[in-house]
């Protein structure tokens, strides 16, 4: 196994990847968290812009996205007997093949990588459903620690209504159907909304994130986003 | 509302669990596939469970296996994944019920393959921390020339992964396999004494081999007076009053 070095600009939440140990990276790792609807994708195509126009190499990427079991993750969650540990893992296989594959490529080619989502919301999903903090944070020991992670805070009855202007419906996993909180969809995507944003209210001191007013409009939240992704960039020159 | 907790400690576990391990070859299947046999006999309840085998997790990941390389991480998580089907569906609730749950591998397999392809073993072990520790593991103990003649003479097309292609540790399949292999069996043998492995001589006879694992196992079975024994011989199962 080879040791991590001393002066590596890359850190991890645990043990890492260890036959990654020895990449040097020249970028920068941002991620965007927040429900569904919350503008997280807005947000990153409008800094995607901003910051190519900057001069910067940037790439996106979001969870559900990876060719490994992309399409598998939205079958599994439509399989309602896959046990909790499963599915976490599963989920973490889908985001370890993103990270190897895509966003650690990246960085070590200099680009910015803007992820839409990271770890967080996974170990949200894990806690909410009665995994152990401490098996999701254990789990994700392979992760990279991101140099900044904004977090978009959206009131959950500001959110119910954003999500039936662009469907009409409310997702079965996203409202938390499959814990039986409650018989109402409505309620029950309310309630688990708030659990969600409880235990990323755990997370922000734990991890760092940065919780932005996600109730705002998108271009105040971008203006918020631009300045502090520009203060971050300068001090990093 | 309730939300479940995976606590296994908390809840009595009636069952028994008995694993084996042991490279490819070692003669663990053909073992606890007898042992399977003469606890069913003797009217147990039993269900034999093997490595990599959830059909649930199966379907979902055979479209992107074709797609996508695997990473050493992915590969372990995908294999964690399918362990945790098996173990949230049957392995558990089965020794929750009073089962004898016989496992071909368990997660010493995932202990040994995964540090030899490179994660880190302390995260492997995290990873896996929810598994209950059995109460009888049984290492198959093989010289790495006998099990390799074992595995080569019946089954010649190697497997990318199975050979360990991925490790860039030859690039002749056979090479590889063998390499990969005596990697593995090094992994094992650091676990033996930490883990509480029972060291079968694999080089031994079928049915001493299986004499020897029901003597293991007799002391598990339930305490009602047992009115026969069995054990192997001529590869047919004896009865004794």
């Amino acid at each position: 196994m080879k040791s991590q070095k001393e002066n590596s600009p890359i850190r991890w939440y645990g043990k890492g990847i260890p036959y990654l140990h020895d990449i040097g990276h020249k970028g920068k790792l941002i991620v965007i968290e927040g429900p569904d609807s919350s503008g997280r994708s807005s947000q990153i195509s409008l800094l995607t812009t901003k910051l190519e126009a900057d001069g910067h190499a940037v790439l996106s990427t979001g969870l559900k996205r990876s060719e490994l079991i992309g399409e598998g993750i939205l079958e599994a969650k439509q399989n309602a007997s896959l046990g909790k540990k499963t599915l976490a893992l599963f989920y973490a296989a889908d985001f370890a093949d993103q990270l190897e594959q895509k966003i650690i490529p990246a960085l070590e080619a200099g680009y910015i990588v803007l992820a839409d989502r990271y770890i967080f919301t996974l170990m949200a999903r894990n806690t909410v459903r009665g995994i152990s903090r401490k098996w999701s944070h254990d789990l994700y020991g392979f992760a990279l620690v991101p140099d900044l992670i904004y977090y978009l805070k959206v009131d959950p009855y500001t959110l119910v209504h954003r999500v039936f202007e662009k469907n009409s419906s409310l997702d079965y996993y996203e409202s938390g159907a499959d814990m039986g909180l409650s018989d109402d969809m409505f309620e029950s995507f309310i309630l688990y909304q708030q659990k969600i944003a409880k235990e990323f209210q755990t997370m922000q001191k734990a991890y760092g994130l940065v919780a932005v007013d996600g109730d705002d409009t998108v271009e105040e939240i971008n203006t918020v986003l631009k300045k502090k992704i520009d203060v971050f960039l300068k001090s990093r020159k | 509302m309730v939300v479940l907790q995976l606590k296994n400690k908390r809840l009595p576990i009636p069952g028994k669990l008995i694993v084996v391990e042991g490279i490819d070859g070692s003669g663990k299947s053909t073992q606890i596939r007898l042992l399977e046999k003469w606890l069913r006999y003797n009217g147990h309840h039993v269900f034999l469970t093997e490595w990599n085998s959830s059909a649930v997790v199966k379907e979902i990941t055979s479209k992107g296996k074709k797609k996508a390389k695997l990473t050493p991480t992915t590969f372990s998580l995908l294999h964690a994944t399918d362990f945790a089907d098996r173990y949230e569906r049957n392995i558990f609730p089965l020794l929750r019920a009073g089962y004898f749950v016989l496992a071909d591998r368990y997660i010493y397999t995932a202990y040994a393959r995964d540090a030899t392809r490179g994660c880190s073993p302390d995260w492997v072990r995290k990873v896996y921390n929810f598994a209950v520790k059995p109460d009888i593991t049984f290492y198959f103990r093989t010289p790495i020339d006998i099990a390799i003649e074992r595995i080569l003479s019946g089954r010649p097309q190697l497997k990318y992964y199975e050979a360990g292609m991925d490790l860039n540790l030859s690039k002749d399949p056979y090479d590889s396999y063998r390499i990969f292999q005596g990697r593995i069996i090094e992994q094992y043998e650091s676990m033996v004494k930490q883990e509480g492995f029972t060291i079968i001589d694999a080089t031994l006879g079928i049915e001493e081999q299986q004499n020897m694992m029901r003597e293991k196992v007799a002391p598990l079975l339930p305490k009602k007076p047992q009115k026969q024994t069995i054990t192997m011989k001529n590869n047919e199962i004896t009865k004794r009053k």
